[in-house]
């Protein structure tokens, strides 16, 4: 049996403690272990996506570790003691971290636990864990960040602490993708590869433009809260089958904008409903030119 | 308690204008001692820390240095106590300002920084939040999804984070826009 890839991340409820278990889509529920979690957004929606796709390229589900956190942050810091003194036990071989409260201590604690793995497991980082990275200063230690066009520029600020505070001579429009990419890497801000969001999707490595993924076009997904979260669970199912990183990020970004197309969604869409349509979001996606 | 960082703070006269720093323990309480230092007349802002105190997600309220001594007053009466004051010195951030807002025919898409609140223009009723990475998004967004501007319950109450200060400027914004949404005592 091959290892197992964790995704790391909270959902919205103080008291729910630590969740550890494989996961599970059936209709609109997620189930982690035993337990059973609505999909609306934030990391159960990055899960769900995550099981959609891996049902969809026949693999095993991903192995979660959820831990309840409205904010205050305590349910992160539980989730990153629990990594930093499980990791070598889980020897997973890929983490994607989502949405955890960013503390740089916790972030460091979890880092070196990772880096002290015998077999270094493939890092992918969005939301606040992707946040902490960054200011951590080990940005180019990460195979992915998924950031949108705003992250990306807090990512190329190297003053910036959080996204709010992006200084105003970087802005977060479009065309200033590629130069603020280039930025982000030459200043330690940038994991190896971006999967970057925007009006054009881009796969950035190194600093350098790979793949631009412009449409299909769908406006109101900008609006559906939720849909960066499927983007990563897509990538991250890509991953754990063995795609390579561009191919993978590639991949993911066309068949979140083909759930666009496929659902027609309003601006008042959830994100739910989208999860029905990746199976064929992705096998369009994989066979496009 | 003073930070370990910035100037000497000079006398009352010389610091006249001059800009402190508040720091508290938690990022809600950098929202309630906003909200309670402008109720008292402070000309305050929210600003992001100087490297040497950033921890992650942490902002300061700037205020008027000289006036330390009832600006504390006016936080303890509310029950708030900053952990620190200092001077301001370089390095301090100010935060994005870019409001954006999209109209999507029934709906209305309002953007400050990097959170979006979309709203349904005949019923005032929010039905989306998208944007930013704190944990306290998803916890915000169950609470105010399905209810309407005048209805939910704000950001500046419920939230802990960077990511929920600025959906409270969003929420505040998209207000701004639908004035007959906005009523809470119409439509409580």
């Amino acid at each position: 049996m091959s290892a197992p890839w964790l995704v790391v991340g909270t959902v919205p409820e103080e008291s729910a403690g630590l969740m550890e278990g494989a996961c599970t889509l059936s209709g609109d529920t997620l189930r982690v272990g035993l337990l059973e979690l609505p999909v609306r957004r934030g990391t159960p929606a990055l899960l769900a996506a995550c099981c959609a796709a891996t049902v969809a390229l026949g693999i095993a589900p991903p192995q979660a570790l959820l831990a309840g956190d409205a904010g205050r942050g305590h349910g992160s810091g539980r989730a990153y003691a629990h990594l930093s003194a499980h990791l070598p036990q889980l020897a997973p071989r890929g983490l994607t971290f989502h949405y955890l409260f960013p503390d740089l201590a916790g972030h460091d604690r979890v880092f070196l636990a990772a880096q002290a793995l015998p077999r270094r497991p493939l890092l992918v980082a969005d939301a606040g864990f992707m946040y902490a990275a960054k200011m951590s200063g080990q940005a180019r230690e990460y195979d992915l960040f998924t950031p949108d066009a705003g992250e990306l520029a807090f990512l190329a600020d190297e003053m910036a602490p959080h996204p709010f505070y992006t200084r105003g001579f970087l802005l977060a429009e479009g065309e200033q993708a590629p130069a603020l990419a280039r930025r982000a890497w030459d200043s330690g801000g940038a994991a190896r590869t971006l999967l970057i969001k925007g009006e054009t999707d881009l796969v950035v490595h190194g600093g350098e433009v790979e793949r631009e993924i412009p449409g299909p076009r769908t406006p109101a997904m900008e609006a559906i809260g939720g849909t960066g979260d499927t983007l990563t669970g897509m990538v991250t199912a890509l991953l754990m089958a063995g795609r390579d990183m561009t191919s993978a990020c590639a991949t993911a970004a066309l068949a979140n904008r083909l759930l666009g197309q496929l659902a027609q969604p309003t601006p008042a869409t959830q994100v739910a409903e989208l999860m029905a349509h990746i199976p064929a979001a992705l096998a369009q996606a994989e066979h496009a030119p | 308690m003073r930070l370990p960082f910035g100037r000497a703070k000079k006398n009352a006269t010389e610091a006249s204008g001059e800009r402190g720093v508040l720091a508290f323990e938690h990022t809600a309480e950098v929202i309630r001692a906003e909200t309670a230092l402008k109720a008292a007349g402070f000309a305050v802002r929210v600003m992001g820390p100087p490297p040497d105190m950033r921890t992650g997600c942490d902002m300061v309220v700037e205020f008027p240095l000289v006036h330390e001594p009832a600006a504390r007053r006016a936080l303890t009466a509310v029950g708030i106590t900053p952990l620190a004051a200092a001077p301001v010195r370089a390095g301090m951030l100010e935060p994005v300002s870019l409001y954006r807002t999209t109209d999507f025919g029934a709906w209305l898409m309002v953007r400050a920084a990097n959170m979006k609140i979309t709203v349904e223009k005949a019923s005032g009723r929010i039905v989306n939040i998208s944007g930013g990475g704190c944990p306290d998004v998803p916890a915000l967004a169950e609470l105010m999804v399905g209810r309407t501007l005048a209805q939910c319950p704000t950001p500046a109450e419920h939230g802990q984070t960077l990511c929920s200060y600025a959906l409270e400027l969003a929420f505040q914004e998209a207000r701004r826009m639908m004035p007959s949404h906005a009523d809470t005592e119409k439509t409580a």
